[in-house]
């Protein structure tokens, strides 16, 4: 089947092929690449344009212009709910990694046996599916939910309790669930990666455990803290499905801004605008807390 | 197996065994051999304790609002409150009875079965270059590939959204599909890389030495050892599209998928037990599945087939 001199252009190729590893890795990666070229990178660069747009009836304006974003800094809504959405995220990115750091170290540390079992038994419900999971929330925390009708029921109060839901609280509370799994696994990697003996040498150089834990445990897990922070954090700050059940209007975030200019609301361009604002909020959000991060590390390094 | 590569080193005499490795399997294994703890530091451990009792309580945290949705599904009265007078088995009766729900089950599974093939396909393939070949600027490559798990989905959806409909392109189940696609890629890519960076090259360059072609090669020694990865990318790929509802949202047509569904029976509480039981079917479902991913995977890395190190 392989020609051993091949002269014919396939044959060339063929060569080039066998000769260049990287020419190789390159074409097997290729197929991947350009399907995401296609359908990711193209289509954000296509939202950044169509920001530069105006809707005008049901037409779009095609003159470029920067309409869209002097409307977005002069109304006061849009900067207040951008600012709110990566305040909340930035608390349910804090309150999940608080929740979950102490489970993942029990597991990296005191569990011995049955390590994976623990952790697939406490990531399995992500895998299932969000809208019900942030939807059982709205049940829970409901006026004539599972909380209000148990505590009336036990007699513990009289009247429901109002303040449960459509607010940032149930947003954050609900976010924090739903989000748990993005946190535990890349805290449980890091701390799994420390060498143990470290540990042992604090000790035996005097250090209580609680010492120990903040001068060398939690050093070492902080690139499990950051990756979580980010993977929390940035997907929230987008979500439409839990402000939509759980936030009421004090709890709206950007995600719902964007989706009515997409739906009713029908301003595309404005949309886009939204949506490209947000992107770069959440970039230099992002951005800032790498140097912070890094900044604290060298200052206790 | 695991002990290579890392040291546990005995102090003979004393019959006191000192472990300098990381892996706790290798020092559980050398604690119950001496019966005796190598440090303080370790003995400390074995405590079940305050981080013991917080992690049950979180996992409580975690279960109890998944766990209430089957509850519910079974409760008689038409409201999820307390008490729970008499349970019944009429709402997922009822809930058969609805044809529409029947169609989104039925577009959801086409949906999921072509998104988890396309992107294990796709996955693959990258896996394999990023595994197999020194690639200039690989690590760059990676970060492009997995921009799908950090961006929010929301932007995804609206930008794939605008360029669909700028060129013409009529939304569908295959709309929803590429939306899919692109959302499971890195999942099915970190999936597939984790189990060929598990496996010894020199098997396959024996194959090519000994005069096979790629080709045979690939389906003879890489794809059976690759073969657990594969099932456990398609399981939870599918999974991923099963559940997803954002991407969906915006890129359905006329033919809905069942988290859009589900979203739209929210608004009417009289539909809502049976939404329950719908959801407990799911959950069901999603449990098994993504189980059997679990062990699939976990019990490939653990036979020693061959070229598996």
């Amino acid at each position: 089947m392989v020609k051993p001199y091949p002269s014919s252009k396939p044959g060339f190729l063929r060569q080039a092929l066998a000769r260049t590893e990287w020419l190789r890795g390159y074409l097997l990666l290729s197929p991947t690449f350009l399907i995401l070229l296609a359908a990711m990178a193209a289509p954000i660069v296509v939202l950044i344009g169509m920001s530069l747009w105006t809707q005008s009836g049901m037409e779009f304006d095609k003159t470029l212009t920067t309409a869209n974003y002097e409307n977005f800094f002069s109304k006061r809504l849009y900067p207040l709910i951008l600012m709110r959405s990566l305040k909340i995220s930035a608390v349910v990115a804090l309150t999940t990694i608080l929740l979950a750091y102490p489970a993942a170290y029990f597991i990296a540390f005191k569990v011995k046996k049955h390590k994976m079992l623990w952790l697939t038994l406490i990531t399995l419900p992500f895998w299932t599916s969000y809208l019900l999971r942030v939807f059982s929330w709205k049940l829970i925390l409901g006026y004539n939910g599972v909380i209000n009708s148990g505590l009336k029921f036990l007699g513990v109060i009289e009247q429901p309790l109002e303040f449960l839901l459509y607010n940032v609280t149930a947003v954050v509370i609900t976010l924090a669930h739903a989000w748990a799994a993005f946190a535990i696994l890349p805290i449980y990697v890091s701390l799994e990666k420390i060498d143990r003996s470290l540990m042992d040498a604090s000790h035996d150089l005097g250090e209580g455990p609680v010492m120990t834990f903040f001068r060398v445990t939690l050093p070492l897990s902080m690139p499990g803290v950051i990756a979580a922070t980010l993977l929390v954090f940035i997907p929230t700050v987008g979500d439409y499905v839990t402000p939509k059940l759980v936030g009421g209007n004090t709890g709206i975030m950007i995600g719902n801004l964007i989706q009515s200019a997409f739906g009713r609301g029908a301003d595309w361009p404005m949309g886009a605008a939204i949506s490209v604002v947000s992107m770069l909020a959440v970039t230099l959000a992002v951005c800032v807390f790498l140097a912070g991060t890094r900044g604290v590390r060298k200052v206790l390094a | 197996m695991r002990i290579s590569g890392r040291y546990a080193r005995r102090q003979e005499g004393a019959g006191v065994t000192v472990a300098v490795d990381t892996a706790a399997s290798d020092r559980m294994a050398i604690d119950m051999e001496s019966g005796i703890t190598p440090s303080k530091w370790q003995r400390r451990k074995t405590r079940f304790g305050f981080l013991g009792s917080y992690t049950v309580i979180y996992l409580g945290f975690i279960y109890l609002p998944v766990l209430l949705i089957p509850l519910f599904s079974l409760n008689d009265a038409l409201y999820v409150a307390f008490p729970i007078r008499d349970f019944t088995l009429d709402w997922y009766r009822e809930m058969f009875a609805h044809e529409n729900m029947l169609a989104a089950l039925k577009n959801s599974v086409k949906v999921g079965l072509s998104a988890a093939f396309i992107s294990t396909v796709l996955g693959l393939l990258a896996a394999k270059a990023f595994t197999r070949y020194r690639i200039p600027g690989a690590a760059g490559l990676i970060g492009f590939l997995s921009i799908p798990l950090v961006i929010p989905l929301i932007i995804l959806g609206i930008a794939l959204l605008i360029v669909l409909s700028r060129s013409g392109i009529e939304l569908s189940l295959f709309t929803i599909t590429l939306g899919h696609v692109v959302y499971c890629l890195p999942f099915a890519m970190f999936i597939l890389m984790s189990r060929l960076e598990g496996f010894d090259k020199s098997v396959e360059e024996a194959s090519l030495d000994l005069g096979e072609n790629a080709w045979m090669t690939f389906w003879r020694i890489t794809f059976p050892i690759t073969l657990p990865g594969i099932i456990a990318s398609l399981l939870l790929t599918f999974t991923i599209s099963f559940d997803e509802f954002l991407l969906a949202f915006f890129l359905a047509g006329d033919e809905l998928t069942l988290p859009i569904y589900i979203w739209s029976q929210l608004r009417f509480p009289k539909k809502l037990p049976s939404v329950l039981a719908l959801g407990t079917m799911i959950l069901t479902a999603t449990f098994i599945m993504v189980t059997a991913a679990e062990l699939i995977r976990r019990r490939g890395t653990g036979i020693s087939s061959p070229g598996i190190r």
